[in-house]
């Protein structure tokens, strides 16, 4: 066979393995912030207070007990003290009394159970704990809404800013870039009354939370994952030394 | 062995041949000595069915296929998948065994059948062994298909919608055969159900009984090797090949520290990264199935992508036939055509190693569009997109199709004797 022909057909394999890089330039996303998810019980004890003042009114969490909250160092007589309200029991789940089909016409849309949420928002932009902490820092002053407020991450968002108090209000500057999409720069218009550093660890400690809550068994899975490697380390080498001394004849 | 135990097994194998069978299939089952890194998969491929086998039967314990919703208003299917991860202990770990099993499943076949593509596997006189395999290619995928439905996340839910609506292209026969497989009009409780049985009982039965034919005409003609040649053509005085050992106990040892080596990356994702960075789970699944809310952008999950991207591909309509149909066609076309593969090759040599530079080109070229492809059914088509996998398509059908000519065009070198190392 020809060089001349080989050479071609390289060429080609070389267009073809790079053709994919031509095809994904187009489509821009938004920018998400890196959320500081932290697994401390502080963080997420605080992250569960939030939790279920602010959110647990309109949110369900149907797939966690408040009792598995133990294993954020709470006592079974602290959670009952602290985190329920309704007269629920300790082993009851996250559930709540507004029906989705009363939601969905009070709101557009039934507000998601939030026990997934963290899993759910992860996509190619970023993880879910980043969409959150985004998310939740990025609400601004609408007029035009039904509730007043709009959200950069997520336009037109039917769920009002119900940090308002502790965020203040912040207004947004909407310019078009050259391409024609929207660049949208807030700044706060009135305080709350948390700073805005104290704010963003609010809102961290509450993502910390959700990402806890979306998978509590996560950190467990990576200290058992961490002996069961070790363990086929070990293994390798015992079964490897099996190996040769069956095969030293072989030749 | 004492003369008790030595007269239990006498008894035994005079009613059951159990040594006989332990002889043809492992102590006596002569295999070449020169297996190298791409031989551990065909075991590996059986250990994963194994576990999927297991994991699937505690799975079904506490798995419930049901599509209504329950007070919270999510599915009885989710959140029982949600009860497994949270609640049954040790739940959690077999869900991601099986979760991770199924990709796990794909990526161990994928590279047992480019093994074969090497070295030559499917030529003769290994022509079923190869069909079989095909089969359980397919039967895998079907398994996998309908798996994937059963936490009834909202990609469990579309995918299937998708992939059921396109059966629906089919003249005549179409709408009446995608209603017969989704069991209503839309998919919903009775396509969840049937999904049900047939992933748990039908096709695992179909599946176990192709990989036992695949394994027995295995057996009957003896396995290839890196060299492409025929072990069996030269044997000692006691009609054992040369270039053979027996399988059980130097293959099992060695297979074990195979077996070590993928426990050990199957673990990393298990343990570390169950979502396999959203391929293995994808997060859209996190989410209950909603038949109102269709998601902006529905992908099959990866290993059906290469595929997926064929169908895509097909964008012209013929003979008064939707574009869809055709896609289908060819779809299916591009998993069966793996089938031909003894009867394309005309090459004098079966391996790699002896073949010569027009083969080994034409490979490469399929691999690169077949990964492509496999990237692209990923993504949302754009019009960039699409030319771009109708490329790798008609690359894909060429490397099968024109296979008869320029493997027998292809300056080979001369096979060795005798199996050589390294």
């Amino acid at each position: 066979m020809n060089n001349r022909l080989i050479n071609l057909i390289k060429r080609a394999a070389a267009v073809l393995l790079f053709a994919p890089a031509v095809a994904l330039a187009a489509g821009a996303s938004v920018q998400l912030d890196k959320a500081p998810v932290s697994t401390e019980p502080a963080a997420l004890q605080h992250g569960a207070k939030l939790f279920v003042n602010y959110c647990l009114n309109c949110h369900s969490a149907s797939f966690m007990r408040y009792n598995q909250l133990t294993n954020l160092g709470l006592s079974e007589q602290e959670i009952r003290d602290n985190l329920m309200f309704a007269g629920e029991r300790v082993g009851d789940l996250m559930k709540i009394a507004m029906r989705p089909t009363d939601s969905k016409v009070w709101f557009g849309a039934a507000p998601p159970d939030l026990t997934l949420i963290a899993r759910q928002r992860a996509s190619g932009d970023g993880s879910g704990a980043d969409w959150l902490y985004t998310y939740l820092r990025q609400f601004y002053r609408d007029s035009e809404r039904p509730t007043g407020w709009n959200n950069v991450v997520f336009e037109n968002v039917g769920m009002p800013h119900v940090f308002w108090q502790l965020q203040g209000e912040q207004v947004a500057n909407i310019t078009e870039n050259a391409d024609g999409t929207k660049h949208v720069e807030l700044s706060l218009a009135k305080p709350g009354t948390l700073s805005v550093e104290e704010y963003d660890k609010a809102v961290a400690d509450l993502v910390s939370f959700l990402v806890w809550m979306g998978e509590p068994v996560a950190e467990k899975r990576k200290t058992i994952g961490t002996f069961v490697l070790i363990f086929l380390f070990g293994m390798f080498f015992l079964t490897y030394a099996l190996k040769k001394n069956y095969w030293k004849d072989i030749h | 062995m004492t003369t008790k135990s030595q007269a239990v097994l006498n008894w035994i194998d005079e009613r059951f041949p159990l040594t006989s069978t332990w002889k043809a299939h492992l102590s006596e089952y002569y295999a070449p000595k020169n297996f190298n890194f791409w031989y551990f998969f065909g075991s590996l491929a059986l250990m994963v069915l194994v576990i999927q086998i297991v994991t699937g039967i505690f799975l079904v314990m506490h798995y419930k296929p049901d599509a209504s919703l329950n007070a919270s208003g999510i599915p009885v299917a989710f959140a029982s998948v949600e009860y497994i991860m949270r609640e049954v202990p040790g739940g959690w770990l077999i869900r991601y065994l099986h979760s991770t099993g199924a990709s796990a499943f794909f990526i161990v076949v994928y590279l047992h059948m480019f093994r074969g593509l090497l070295y030559g596997s499917y030529r003769k006189p290994r022509e079923l062994i190869w069909i079989f395999g095909t089969l359980i290619f397919l039967a895998l995928m079907a398994e996998a298909f309908m798996g994937y439905l059963l936490p009834w996340g909202q990609m469990s839910y579309w995918g299937a919608q998708v992939i059921v609506n396109l059966f629906s292209a089919i003249p005549i026969i179409g709408p009446d055969l995608s209603l017969v497989i989704r069991g209503d009009f839309v998919i919903g409780d009775a396509t969840l159900n049937r999904f049900f049985s047939f992933h748990v009982i039908a096709v695992p039965l179909v599946l176990i009984g192709l990989v036992l034919a695949h394994i027995v005409a295995l057996h009957e003609v003896g396995s290839n090797n890196p060299d492409g040649v025929e072990i069996k053509k030269k044997k000692d005085s006691r009609g054992i090949p040369l270039d053979g050992i027996p399988f059980h106990p130097y293959y099992t040892v060695k297979d074990i520290v195979g077996v070590v080596v993928f426990l050990f990356f199957f673990s990393v994702v298990v343990f570390f990264m169950p979502e396999g960075g959203g391929y293995f789970l994808e997060y859209n699944n996190f989410i209950p199935a909603n038949p109102m809310v269709t998601p902006p952008h529905i992908a099959p999950v990866w290993y059906f992508t290469p595929f997926y991207s064929i169908l895509r591909a097909v964008t012209y309509p013929l003979f008064g036939l939707d574009a869809k149909f055709w896609g289908v066609v060819a779809m299916g076309a591009s998993v069966v055509i793996i089938a031909f593969l003894p009867w394309l090759d005309r090459s004098p040599v079966k391996s790699i190693r002896y073949k010569g530079p027009v083969f080994k080109i034409a490979l490469v070229i399929f691999l690169i569009c077949f990964f492509i492809l496999g990237y692209l059914g990923v993504l949302a088509p754009t019009p960039g997109r699409t030319l771009v996998s109708q490329i790798c398509s008609v690359l894909y059908f060429a490397f099968f199709l024109l296979m008869p000519w320029y493997s027998k065009l292809d300056k080979c070198k001369p096979e060795p004797e005798r199996v050589t190392s390294k």
